[in-house]
């Protein structure tokens, strides 16, 4: 193989050449790309020329409007060509296979493929299986990474919190199913925050999550207490199996954040939530609308995050 | 240095200012090129005073190299921090050679406006032009050997001097 065999992420050069997960990325690339994605905010011009004559396809196994679509404009900032594949009404319900799939795309001579997938694991399948000079962003695969969702995230914090080596944090909910969770955790304990706490019922909380080196509360107002960020997940209730919750009112009164709640976190806390929200559940209106919210702008940011990926890639040879 | 046959950049650049003075005025838009460009850009700027502030660009994303050298590492913003339409505007660069980050920089610009027209500065000429492009002001033209290359470097006070540089083939 020509890439990294330690790192299937990056080349020879170790430069990145696919982004599959923020585990085992150098902090000097997470850097790279904070400090790149700077450029893109607050810009009077929106629109470069950089990937000019590239073809980005967005193929997406499972549904997604927000992250589709934020990527799709971040493409078209770039000048490149944009194709979204919506694969889970095509191909797949014919009984196509993956690599076939894959196949078939590259053959369309794709530049960039960006992946979101409902299995673990399969951006990295395609990676492996793509030509060299093909790059794969994975766009979230089922519960193991969401990249650029975690890199966004850490962009939102720094432009508000400046740094990160005094940040207490909080990630709070659904963080069994999260894909968003694992890739804050790496991405916090690589950019060196010093105190990762995270908060949730056992049932909704891994095996031996503290093996990633965070420290685990079941109680929200422990939990939040003194802490800098919090980080909202979404309950992912189509992921759920059997009865992990007694019902969505019963979570949202433990675990939903209500100012209340909130008020146990240092006053200026902010608070984030890679969205799509369910109000009432795992967050209150008057906290995802309130001044400490900064929900929108994540959004904003996202678009930076994802041009700033695709501007480094895409020049790795 | 002892032996650098280089000339002084301090006085390259009082040269420049002296040569620039006529064509600047109040309402003339300075814009330095990123990184060296941007630091003779500021020194014109304090000296020649124009009422309007300095402008910097990063021609990062609209480089004709980027598919052979990739993005170079820290990219900054571009800023202009004025109408660029109708306006009478410089672009500063240390060291001029093939013309493609001028090119780059002049595709840019017109992504912020029509200015009236644009004129082109450089600290140093080193000559090698790739592309029809030609500075209005020029503190030294140098003749290298080929695989030779100078590079603009600011010291903690900011006091800038030119270093060459033996490229390895």
């Amino acid at each position: 193989m020509w890439l990294n065999p330690s790192n299937p992420q990056l080349d020879r050069k170790g430069q990145l050449h696919h982004l599959l997960t923020l585990e085992g990325l150098p902090a000097e690339i997470l850097w790279q790309i904070l400090d790149t994605a700077k450029t893109f905010v607050g810009t009077k011009v929106k629109k470069v020329p950089l990937l000019r004559g590239k073809s980005v396809f967005n193929v997406f196994f499972e549904p997604s409007t927000r992250t589709r679509t934020t990527f799709e404009i971040a493409a078209k900032r770039l000048s490149a060509d944009v194709i979204n594949l919506n694969v889970t009404v095509s191909s797949q319900s014919k009984g196509e296979s993956l690599l076939d799939t894959v196949d078939n795309l590259s053959a369309m001579h794709a530049d960039m493929f960006v992946v979101r997938h409902g299995e673990s694991g399969a951006p990295h399948f395609i990676a492996r299986h793509v030509a060299p000079d093909i790059h794969v962003i994975n766009a979230g695969d089922g519960r193991h990474s969401h990249p650029t969702q975690g890199l966004l995230d850490m962009f939102t914090i720094r432009h508000y919190k400046k740094d990160f080596s005094n940040l207490r944090v909080a990630i709070v909910g659904d963080v069994l199913h999260s894909r968003v969770a694992r890739s804050q955790i790496h991405a916090f304990a690589t950019l060196g925050c010093p105190e990762i706490r995270v908060i949730g019922p056992k049932t909704l909380l891994p095996a031996h999550v503290e093996q990633l080196g965070v420290h685990v509360y079941h109680d929200m107002r422990e939990g939040l207490k003194d802490v800098d960020v919090v980080t909202m997940l979404r309950l992912q209730n189509e992921r759920m199996q059997g009865s992990l919750l007694p019902s969505a009112q019963e979570f949202y009164k433990y675990y939903g954040l209500t100012q209340d709640k909130l008020a146990v976190a240092k006053p200026d806390a902010i608070v984030l939530h890679p969205g799509p929200m369910n109000r009432g559940v795992e967050i209150d209106s008057s906290v995802a609308d309130g001044k400490q919210s900064v929900i929108l702008p994540q959004v904003t940011f996202g678009i930076a995050i994802r041009m700033a990926v695709m501007s480094i890639m895409a020049g790795n040879k | 240095m002892p032996g650098n046959p280089l000339p002084d950049a301090e006085q390259l650049l009082t040269a420049l200012i002296e040569q620039m003075r006529p064509a600047v005025g109040p309402e003339t838009g300075l814009i330095g090129i990123h990184t060296g460009g941007a630091w003779v850009a500021e020194r014109l700027h304090r000296a020649l005073k124009p009422k309007i502030p300095c402008a910097f660009l990063d021609v990062s994303y609209y480089r004709d190299d980027y598919d052979a050298r990739g993005l170079k590492r820290d990219v900054k913003r571009s800023e202009i921090p004025f109408e660029v339409d109708e306006r009478d505007l410089v672009l500063v660069d240390d060291v001029l050679y093939t013309g493609r980050t001028i090119r780059a920089a002049l595709n840019e610009l017109f992504d912020y406006g029509r200015p009236a027209n644009v004129k082109l500065a450089a600290l140093v000429d080193r000559g090698g032009r790739q592309l029809p492009i030609a500075p209005q002001f020029v503190g030294a033209t140098l003749t290298l050997r080929p695989g030779q290359s100078v590079v603009l470097k600011r010291d903690a006070a900011g006091k800038l001097h030119l270093e060459l540089r033996e490229e390895q083939r």
